[in-house]
Formats: C-alpha cells, structure tokens, sequence
C-alpha cells in the first residue's frame, strides 16, 4: 500500500472507531460523567471538608488530576479491549484481515479509536470537575503529553488482551482484577506519603503511581514523585518504555496471528 | 498468467489434525472454477490460506504471480473474499460497512463511496444502505457480503459456499451477477455444496477430500466420464403402466413424468424412436439434476477405499 492508502485505510478505522463509542454514548460517555461527579460530590464535597489539606492541596484539588487520569486510563483501556474483542467474536476482523492492511495500521487504528475517547472522557471529566473546583494547570505541556501518552499505553494494553481474550470473561478479569486495584493503590485520592515506609516502597512497584503523579505534577506542580526523590523525567521515561514494550508484543503476536488467525 | 497458483501447500493445526496435505492447484485467469469436497475435506481452509485468515505450514500461494509472503499487500489489492459465515458488525449500517470496507483496501472517499454504490445497486440492497445489517434478512446479508468483497474491484473473488441455506429467487440472481461479472474478467472460485450450481456456473473444477486434490480437470472432461445419465421425460399423456419393450432402465415417477437412464454408448435418437414406437408422446425433456453428484461421490469414495480412480 502507497502512503496515502495506508493514511485513508487508517482515517477508515479511527472512523469507524470514533463512530463506534460515539453511537453508544450513553455507555461510553455518560457514566463515566457521572461516576466522576459522583466522587466529586461524595469524596470531594461531603467528606473532602472534613479532611482538609492534602499532599498540601485542598482534598478536591488534589483529587481532580488522579480521576481525570483514572477516567482516560479505564476508557482507554476498555475501548480497545471490547471493540477489538467484539470484531474477533462476531469475526468481522476477518474483514481487515482479508485486506492489504500492514500489521502496524491494525494496530495503530485502535489505538488512536482508545486514545479518541481516553481524551474525550478525560475532557468531559475535566469540565465536569470545573463545576466543582476552579483548577490551573501548571505545566500544559507536560499534562498533554502524560495525558496522551498514558492513553497510548493502556490502549496497547488493552488491545493485547483482547488478543489473548476468548470470551467475554477474558475481556474483564484483567480491569476488574489488576488494573482497578493498581488504580485505587495509585494515589488517585490518597498521598502515598500517608502509608507507612513499608506500603510506601510497595506502591513504588505500581507503574500507575508514576503516571497519576506525572499527570498531578503537570496541573498542580507538586507531586509525591518527587518528595519521594523521583524525577518526572523517571515517570516520562517509564511511560515510553512500557509503550515500546507493549507496542513491540502486540506487533509480534499480530505477526504470529495470535488469538486472529487458525 | 495465472489467477491463482498453489504449490505444495500444507496446514497441520494443533493436535496434528492435516487439513491440506501439499495440494497444488492452478486457476487461470478468468476462469469460473469450482473447488468442491464434502464437509471437512480443506476447501475453507484452502481459502482461509489463501485469504490470511489461516497460517499455511509451509508451501507456496501466488494471487497472479504475486507470492502472498514476498508480497502480502500488493496481492491482497487483488483479492476479494466472501466468506462462509457473515463476518460484519451487524449493528453497522450497510452503507457503512461496504464503505469501510473500500476504505481498508486504501480507496479515497470518492472512489469507496462511487463503488459502494454501484455495487448496492447491482446486487439490489441499494434501498437498504441505511439500515442496520442486523435487521436484514439472511439473503440480503449474503448480498451485502458478495458487495463487501467487489469493492475493491479485486481481479481474483473467491466465494465460500455464498448461497448456501439461501432462497431459489436470490440463488438464481446471484449467478446471474456472478457469470456476468466473470464475463466481464474477474476470475470467480467457487466453493459450494451444490452440484448443480458448479456445474451451471464453472468451466472447471477441482475436487479435494481429505486434504488431497483428487480430481482437478474442466466440468466438460469430467462429465464425459459418466458411464451413463439420466434424462427426465415429461409426458404430453398420462401413462399407467411402462411398455415392456423399452430396452431401456426407465422408471415411471408418475403418469406424466418418466425417468430413463441412457448409457455412454446408447445415442439419444434411439430413445425417441423406442418411445415414439410405443406411443409415448413426449412434451419436454431435460437432464436429471445430480449428474455431477454421481462423480463426485464416486471421486471421494475412490479415494476414502484407497485412492482408486
């Protein structure tokens, strides 16, 4: 394929894609908005002035960076991971299979239909919490670059398991089982400065952490990152080094014809 | 040159299982060419190779010269599938996944959007382009797949069993469309489980069973080797009782419609003498459906009792 097929054969599926959550919003964009207004109201509002000052910030403002992040990594993730999952059981894959499309297009095409509606539900959230706080951002740079690449990242995530999924059940274990712990253990409303020594050294094993602080640091300029002795640099380079890695495997298992092909 | 070309071609799953067992087969270009065998014998797997849907162990497939591991993108350009079981988002509109469809060869918008529609309104689903694919019936979702796989205008279409557990009337349509795009150049291969539609529609044929090619020669060679056929004789005057003299195997299905097996060296000229002879006035005749089946079982039990053909 020229440059220019491949261009419109991957605008083909981000359209699709796009098309895809944007004719089930009220399943894709709806309960996220409401789930996060929820936490605003319940942890923010209610029980938020009773726990005052947090990692130095106001409870609400500490807050708004992990569930913004929390919101664009579940949403990335879980675009991919159904939609892909969803073409494979119906075998509507085949559709893509039987055609010129390099390994590399299949892939990128989910991941920029993850990165789509990571963003667009990070958005919303976003104007959902300017309701309820008056939030700056710090670094706008460094936000848009974490924001993305973390929804890169789980994007791949997701698109791998949905590789290796072979029902439905696949599909849910590793968000209910790994990442949604991961996510709650990652700072989203608690600074990791409150656990003691040891459960401090053990949440440092939690690559999330890096990137709800790399994303916290961005908007309010301080973070447990580096009250911990980390550099953001460290955060940076972690993230790319996982979107290397899970973009390598994903290409040799599609290669392979994992979980696609007999 | 030719259309398709297979050599040594080979797929073991696992758990040992030998689907192909080093098959080769040419289709030249142009061709109408059936590929035929009971169930399991390999010809979806044969396809699915051919279409990158199944992993080959080894051998060698080319799409018009094309290696489809030296080249995969160049020789996908020319390749159009439709495939056994319906294999779109059926909460997609039909528009919408004929498009997509152009849109993943690399077509521009213009030329997916000029396609799609000339190929909804060839095939008679051009009302429902906005419609759900769900809400349509099973015919019109075969439609839809046979539209999906010309979008791209491919010069090699490969159709996996297409009007299998479809209506007479979209049968009948569908190789209308399919003999007059094959006129027009496309080389069609054809999978089905009906005899009579291989041998209406193909000029050749290929019969595999269990992974092995047994027979691969033109429908015209084939059916020459019948030993003997049955023609259909519809009677112009109800007939009770079958004259004994016929000097034929003729059985009478019903007072109007008499049965008669002719062998390979008995000439037709005869028959209408002998039943003229007897008063049997004749208004139509025609073959009896199932010619090719007789060859065909007889191919694949040579080859199940050893080989013999």
């Amino acid at each position: 394929m020229t440059p220019l097929e491949q261009y419109r054969a991957l605008l083909t599926i981000l359209y699709k894609e796009i098309h895809r959550f944007m004719r089930i919003w009220t399943q894709t964009l709806i309960p996220p908005a409401i789930m996060i207004m929820l936490y605003f109201v319940i942890f923010g509002t209610l029980i938020g002035k009773r726990i005052g000052q947090m990692g130095g910030f106001d409870y609400m403002q500490f807050m708004i960076p992990g569930l913004i992040m929390m919101s664009v990594i579940s949403n990335s993730y879980s675009n991919v991971v159904s939609s892909f999952f969803g073409q494979k059981f119906a075998r509507s894959i085949e559709e893509l299979l039987i055609t010129p499309l390099p390994h590399y297009l299949i892939l990128l095409g989910w991941v920029l239909g993850g990165v789509a509606r990571g963003l667009l539900v990070g958005a919303i959230v976003t104007i959902v919490s300017l309701w309820f706080y008056d939030l700056s951002v710090n670094n706008w740079s460094l936000s848009i670059f974490v924001v993305i690449s973390t929804s890169i990242l789980f994007s791949l995530g997701g698109f791998l398991n949905a590789l290796f999924a072979e029902s439905f059940d696949d599909i849910s274990i590793i968000p209910t089982f790994i990442m949604q712990p991961l996510i709650y253990l990652g700072g989203v409303f608690y600074s990791i400065q409150l656990l003691p020594s040891f459960w401090q050294t053990v949440s440092l094993a939690n690559p999330i952490l890096y990137m709800i602080n790399a994303f916290r640091y961005s908007i309010l300029g301080a973070s447990d990152l580096e009250a911990l002795g980390f550099s953001i640099n460290y955060a940076i380079f972690m993230i790319i080094g996982f979107i290397v890695l899970f973009a390598s495997i994903c290409l040799w298992f599609l290669h392979k014809g994992r979980g696609i092909r007999s | 040159m030719k259309a398709l070309s297979i050599s040594n071609l080979k797929k073991e799953y696992a758990g040992g299982l030998q689907a192909l067992k080093g098959i080769d087969l040419e289709v030249s270009q142009g061709d109408f060419f059936a590929l035929l065998g009971p169930n399991g014998a390999g010809k979806s797997t044969t396809i699915g190779v051919i279409s990158s849907l199944v992993t080959k162990t080894s051998g060698q497939v080319k799409i018009l010269d094309i290696d489809i591991d030296e080249n995969h993108s160049l020789a996908k350009k020319k390749l159009g599938v439709v495939g056994q079981e319906v294999n779109f988002n059926q909460f997609e509109k039909v528009g919408d996944i004929i498009r997509n469809q152009a849109g993943y060869h690399g077509l521009s918008f213009k030329e997916a959007r000029e396609n799609a529609k000339y190929y909804m309104q060839k095939l008679d689903i051009w009302d429902k382009r906005n419609e759900q694919a769900r809400k349509l019936s099973g015919g019109m979702k075969r439609r839809v797949m046979v539209a999906k796989a010309l979008v791209n205008n491919p010069e090699l279409l490969i159709l996996d069993e297409p009007t299998a557990g479809v209506d007479i009337e979209l049968r009948r349509s569908l190789w209308d469309f399919l003999t007059e795009i094959n006129n027009e150049g496309t080389t069609i291969i054809l999978t089905t489980h009906y005899l009579e539609e291989a041998e209406r529609l193909c000029r050749n044929i290929a019969i595999i069973d269990s992974g092995e090619i047994v027979e691969n020669t033109s429908m015209q060679e084939l059916l020459t080797r019948l030993e003997e056929e049955t023609f259909v004789f519809d009677l112009k005057n109800p007939l009770q009782t079958l004259p004994d003299n016929l000097g034929y195997q003729a059985v009478l299905e019903n007072p109007q419609k008499l049965k008669v097996t002719i062998g390979k060296g008995q000439g037709l000229n005869t028959i209408f003498e002998v039943l003229s002879n007897s008063g049997i006035q004749i208004s139509s005749m025609r073959n009896d459906t199932g010619r090719l089946e007789e060859l065909f079982m007889g191919l694949v039990d040579s080859n199940l009792n050893g080989g013999e053909r």
